[in-house]
């Protein structure tokens, strides 16, 4: 169960928002999750508590595919991110590194910042335990979900790996 | 099937695909640069395999911060290096290296019916040869490095028709801006968008490249052209492999069916902050620019340096703007040199800079200050894109870009005489 104090955004709240390109000449999580959200929420890094929970609109995390994004994000302490929709390349992104996303028109729209929520991810049900209102997300696909459950893409692969005792899948195509 | 559906049941060993279906592609090359690479390394180390599934599919690109502009890029740099060599994949340093989507077609790396994934989002730039290419994060193309394969759902398809001819000053950067413009930054959230009709057939290959480049600002997990005779003539003289040209079937299904006309189209600007703000030119009003960027994955072509420099030659570029004009790669370095372009840019009081993403994404070389405007003909204008949060981007073709730093505001090419 998530619980955490609701940080609330916009539509289209782009990856240059999330982590500047400014410092993408590093890539350690800690480093950079200094700078989450900097460009639009210069404060964010400082009220962010350990649990805490993003709510946006529509297209979270649309444009660079920099997985710098959900990194920074996540280590900054976020619990998870409900939005109206994400952008493709960062739901792949979360989904990979284990960054919890939920989609919910209704509940985005019954949470107001700063409120108090409550979170079963697996169950997708989200409550705002400020107004006593309870929403469902979207589920997950079967895949995606075993994808989670595994631990991500990275230990999903090294599974993968190890039973077929080598990298070799295919015979080469050309 | 459509043409993106093709490729994909192609590399997924089925006789047929539908959007939404999870699939396990293999891939014909997986691409990864300074940025996202040494991520993508450190995560490729924890799968427990010692080499790369085929160093002959792996590329790795050094583009966005070189020749290095700080010694933490410079480290990155050097893990991506150490590993290139270590694995022996294909690897662009600085001499031989391009921005990635410039490189990678002028190479031959990417060809029709290839399936392309690159950790950066605007892979799906290789839609224009008739490739299905889309962008990834570090994590995917680790996986995807260690076994040559990847997790995908097949996308919906969106098809797009444009009918009627581009007039003088209208280009694949035009198309692809009103038609942001038109269904928005997420108007084609994952799915794919296919171009046709008769302006598409009449547009060069580098304003193919432009378009599909763009299909991500609009959401888009693909952007895909069929293979005519111009991509056939682009890549039969790099080709180093074989390729298939796969056809779409006549009864073909789209989610979605568009269509424009676009023979009365003006040239497109997108306003500050998002691409989906697009306007024709001559709606603008008077604004004043500080800087004009001319390069980039979008529009750093030699056709793109073509247009600029028709309109910069004799000219001079207004006292108060910094016109930086970046050729994608070497081989278009060299080719604007060979046919006098650079020599009409330095002459006009333009810089040329050795290829680089530079300041498309606020790196270096380029950086606005608090309250400044760009006209660029990059792809972004998000908050603090080039610079300064306080700072603006207007997104236009070439000809835009370089008339306006003629004339110091946002200007129609037509306005220069
Ligand atoms: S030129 Fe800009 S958009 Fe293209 S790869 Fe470089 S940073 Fe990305």
């Amino acid at each position: 169960m998530l619980k955490g104090k609701v940080h609330q955004y916009g539509a289209n709240v782009d990856t240059d928002a999330i982590i500047p390109a400014r410092y993408l000449n590093i890539s350690e999580a800690e480093l950079l999750t200094k700078h989450c959200m900097e460009d639009i929420d210069l404060d964010f890094v400082k009220r962010v508590k350990p649990g805490d929970i993003i709510v946006a609109d529509t297209n979270f995390g649309c444009g660079s595919s920099r997985e710098h994004a959900p990194l920074a994000i996540k280590t900054s302490g976020i619990s998870c991110v409900i939005a109206k929709s994400f952008a493709r390349i960062f739901f792949r992104n979360a989904i990979n590194i284990g960054l919890p996303l939920l989609e919910s028109e209704a509940a985005v729209d019954g949470i107001s910042n700063g409120n108090m929520v409550e979170v079963d991810l697996e169950k997708g049900i989200i409550k705002n335990l400020t107004t006593g209102k309870q929403f469902t997300a979207k589920p997950y696909p079967e895949f995606m979900s075993q994808l989670v459950k595994t631990g991500g893409l990275i230990e999903y692969t090294r599974q993968r790996v190890a039973s077929n005792k080598s990298n070799r899948f295919y015979e080469r195509r050309s | 099937m459509n043409l993106a559906e093709k490729i994909l049941a192609a590399h997924c060993e089925k006789k047929a695909v539908t959007p939404g279906e999870f699939i396990n592609v293999q891939t014909d090359l997986i691409l990864s640069n300074d940025i996202t690479a040494p991520i993508a390394i450190k995560e490729f180390r924890k799968i427990g395999v010692k080499k790369v599934f085929d160093p002959k599919k792996i590329v790795m690109v050094a583009d966005h911060f070189v020749p290095n502009k700080d010694i933490t890029s410079a480290e990155q740099v050097k893990l991506m290096r150490d590993f290139a060599y270590e694995q022996g994949i294909m690897y662009y340093d600085v001499g031989q290296m391009g921005i990635e989507h410039c490189l990678l077609p002028e190479k031959g790396l990417v060809l029709p019916g290839d399936v392309i994934i690159g950790a950066d989002s605007h892979t799906c730039t290789y839609g224009a040869v008739g490739a299905f290419a889309t962008g990834m994060g570090s994590t995917d193309i680790a996986a995807a490095m260690a076994t040559g394969d990847i997790w995908m759902k097949v996308p919906p398809i969106i098809k797009f028709i444009y009918h009627g001819k581009l007039g003088k000053w209208v280009g694949g950067k035009d198309l692809i801006l009103y038609t942001i413009g038109q269904i928005g930054v997420d108007g084609a959230l994952y799915a794919a968008m296919e171009f046709t009709g008769e302006a598409i057939d009449n547009l060069p290959m580098d304003g193919r490249f432009t378009m599909a480049n763009m299909a991500i600002e609009a959401g888009g997990k693909a952007g895909i052209f069929h293979v005519d005779q111009n991509t056939l003539d682009y890549v039969k003289l790099r080709a180093k492999r074989p390729y298939k040209v796969y056809e779409p079937d006549a009864n073909a299904e789209y989610a979605q069916v568009i269509e424009y006309d676009i023979s009365k189209m003006e040239p497109q600007v997108s306003l500050p902050h998002l691409p989906s703000n697009a306007k024709p030119v001559s709606k603008l009003g008077k604004i004043e620019i500080d800087q004009s960027v001319i390069g980039s994955c979008t529009n750093g072509r030699i056709s793109d340096l073509r247009i600029a420099a028709e309109i910069l030659k004799g000219k001079k570029v207004h006292p108060k703007v910094r016109c930086i004009v970046i050729p994608g790669t070497q081989q278009i370095y060299l080719d604007a040199m060979h046919e006098g372009l650079i020599e009409i840019f330095i002459n006009a009081g333009a810089v040329v800079s050795t290829p680089t993403c530079g300041p498309c994404l606020g790196g270096y070389m380029g950086i606005l200050a608090g309250g400044e405007k760009a006209i660029s003909t990059t792809n972004r204008n998000f908050v603090g894109r080039m610079g300064s949060t306080k700072s603006e981007v207007y997104l236009a073709n070439p000809a835009v870009a370089a008339a306006s730093a003629i004339t110091g505001r946002i200007s129609s090419p037509e306005e220069i005489k």
